[in-house]
């Protein structure tokens, strides 16, 4: 396997974008690539993309994206992963050229959701459970989080405004992000009187879903002049879980980011007290903690105590969501995980603006397919 | 609805009948013909009691397509008494209040319609708090 760096990233505002289709969304943040390097194609294309099946009722988004953004030629693939589609991309990419098979890889994710009425988008998304045991019993997304959010207040001892820190970090972040989502700071008074989606998950618990688009070209390292200051991609791990969290030994546990992350810590030999940053999937605050601990951030239990601007601020311990996350900056499913490995990019490179995170040198991914079941870690280093 | 699929998984919704591993005796639900624990093959059929406690809960204030009309409505997650986990609706919930760890058993009730699509209205279980005995 060979080193592999980010050459150049794209990305458009994650928005309701009513006047967009979803082939014109994956289109920009490509068509953003190949003006900034004179590239007219790519030898691979990784689409990222959960729901296009069903909201959009086109799928083999390989041969159309390719196709749209003239690289029609190119070996291209739709890859699917729920949640953590995006990150699926992004690591297929990178197979790609570290094996020797490619030069150039691009990775786009791109999820158009608004084209589904809500009640139809709540039901897509459900199908990353299990369609037989946990879909069809009635359950949202949102309502599986919440069990596990429950339990972890009741077996821990968390009162509900203890996780308020995470969403008030992401909205402080996400008001200097042009691409976020939502650009205004939220208080803990709002917070608490957030209505309830599902008890114990209220609105600002939760990510906003949106249209949205991001993408990476991928590169082996010795083609980059200036190797020194390139954005290596260091890590990726991968692994799966339980689909369904009935069928887990320990639901309050995420066993796919632990192991995930533990691949990817040992491909760089860096240990989670090296990372400088973590773009963390905070679909839910509940996530975000159970992520922190099973990263080796925090002990079993803990995470939620991480749910502080000190600590997770751009200027504090551990940096979080530092563009909005998926809170702020918004969830467009397929497409999170390739905006999250964009805004690593943009903070290694110092190009952050007023959210940079001083002297980062290693930036850590991880995106979330499902309730848990499928992740993807990475590990960005300058 | 895809109702082949539905109908194939009568068994489990109608009567909770899940595995036993001849191996090592662990009980499976839902049925998934190799043992979760020992990874040995497991196709013995086990009806389970529909007897259980929850394990965590929460109220849908909204239901996505094909359930919105009975939102609000609680879903948990149940340990059965036999050991696995199974998530489900909690119905006939009067004013008593829902916890961690309140008892729970099985009972067969309406899940979904799909209005004028297939014409399919799907049962199965959901699980009622445990009626108390009234001492005379």
């Amino acid at each position: 396997m060979r080193e592999v760096a980010i050459f150049e990233i794209g990305q458009t505002p994650v928005s309701e974008h009513w006047d967009k289709s979803l082939l014109e969304l994956a289109g920009e943040p490509v068509l953003q690539i190949f003006e900034k390097t004179g590239m007219t194609s790519a030898e691979a294309i990784f689409v990222g993309n959960m729901l296009s099946g069903s909201a959009n009722r086109q799928l083999h988004l390989g041969a159309y994206v390719a196709d749209w953004v003239g690289a029609k030629h190119s070996g291209a693939v739709h890859v699917e992963a729920a949640c953590g589609s995006g990150g699926a991309a992004f690591r297929a990419a990178l197979m790609a050229v570290a094996s020797g098979d490619v030069e150039t890889a691009i990775a786009v994710g791109v999820e158009k959701m608004t084209d589904s009425p809500s009640a139809d988008i709540s039901s897509e998304l459900a199908g990353a459970s299990d369609a037989d045991y946990e879909r069809d019993m009635g359950l949202s997304f949102v309502a599986l989080n919440a069990l596990l959010m429950r339990r972890y207040m009741e077996e821990y001892g968390y009162r509900k405004d203890d996780f308020a820190g995470f969403s008030i970090n992401a909205h402080a972040n996400g008001v200097n992000n042009p691409n976020a989502r939502f650009r205004y700071p939220i208080t803990a008074e709002a917070y608490a009187k957030s209505a309830m989606a599902a008890d114990p998950i209220n609105i600002l618990d939760a990510s906003a879903m949106g249209d949205g688009a991001a993408a990476v070209l991928l590169v082996p390292l010795d083609r980059i002049a200036d190797r020194e200051n390139a954005v290596k991609v260091v890590g990726s791990g991968a692994a799966t879980d339980a689909i369904a969290i009935h069928d887990r030994r320990d639901p309050l546990w995420l066993s796919a980011a632990e192991l995930s992350a533990k691949k990817a810590y040992r491909q760089s030999g860096l240990t989670a007290s090296d990372i400088d940053l973590f773009e963390v999937h905070d679909a839910f605050t509940i996530i975000e903690a159970l992520s922190l601990e099973a990263s080796g951030f925090a002990e079993r239990g803990t995470g939620a105590r991480w749910a502080n601007l000190e600590l997770i601020s751009p200027h504090g311990k551990l940096p979080l969501a530092t563009m909005g996350g998926l809170k702020a900056r918004g969830h467009p499913v397929g497409a999170t995980g390739i905006y999250q490995v964009v805004e690593a990019a943009l903070q290694l490179r110092g190009e952050a603006g007023p959210n940079q995170v001083p002297g980062a040198r290693i930036a850590m991914t991880q995106n979330i397919g499902g309730s848990g079941s499928n992740v993807y870690t990475h590990i960005l280093r300058r | 609805m895809e109702n082949p699929r539905h109908w194939r998984l009568k068994k489990q919704r109608y009567a909770l009948v899940g595995e036993i591993c001849p191996h090592c005796a662990v009980k499976i639900f839902p049925p998934r013909d190799v043992c979760p624990e020992c990874g040995l093959e497991a196709k013995t059929s086990y009806q389970f009691s529909g007897k259980g406690k929850i394990y965590s809960y929460t109220k849908m204030t909204d239901g996505p397509a094909g359930f919105r009309q009975n939102a609000p409505y609680f879903v948990a997650l149940i340990q059965l008494n036999e050991g696995p986990m199974i998530t489900a609706q909690l119905t006939d919930v009067g004013d008593e209040e829902i916890k961690i760890g309140s008892p729970v058993e099985m009972v067969t009730r309406k899940l979904r319609e799909d209005g004028d699509q297939h014409g399919a209205i799907l049962y199965g279980y959901k699980f009622r708090p445990v009626l108390q005995e009234v001492s005379a």
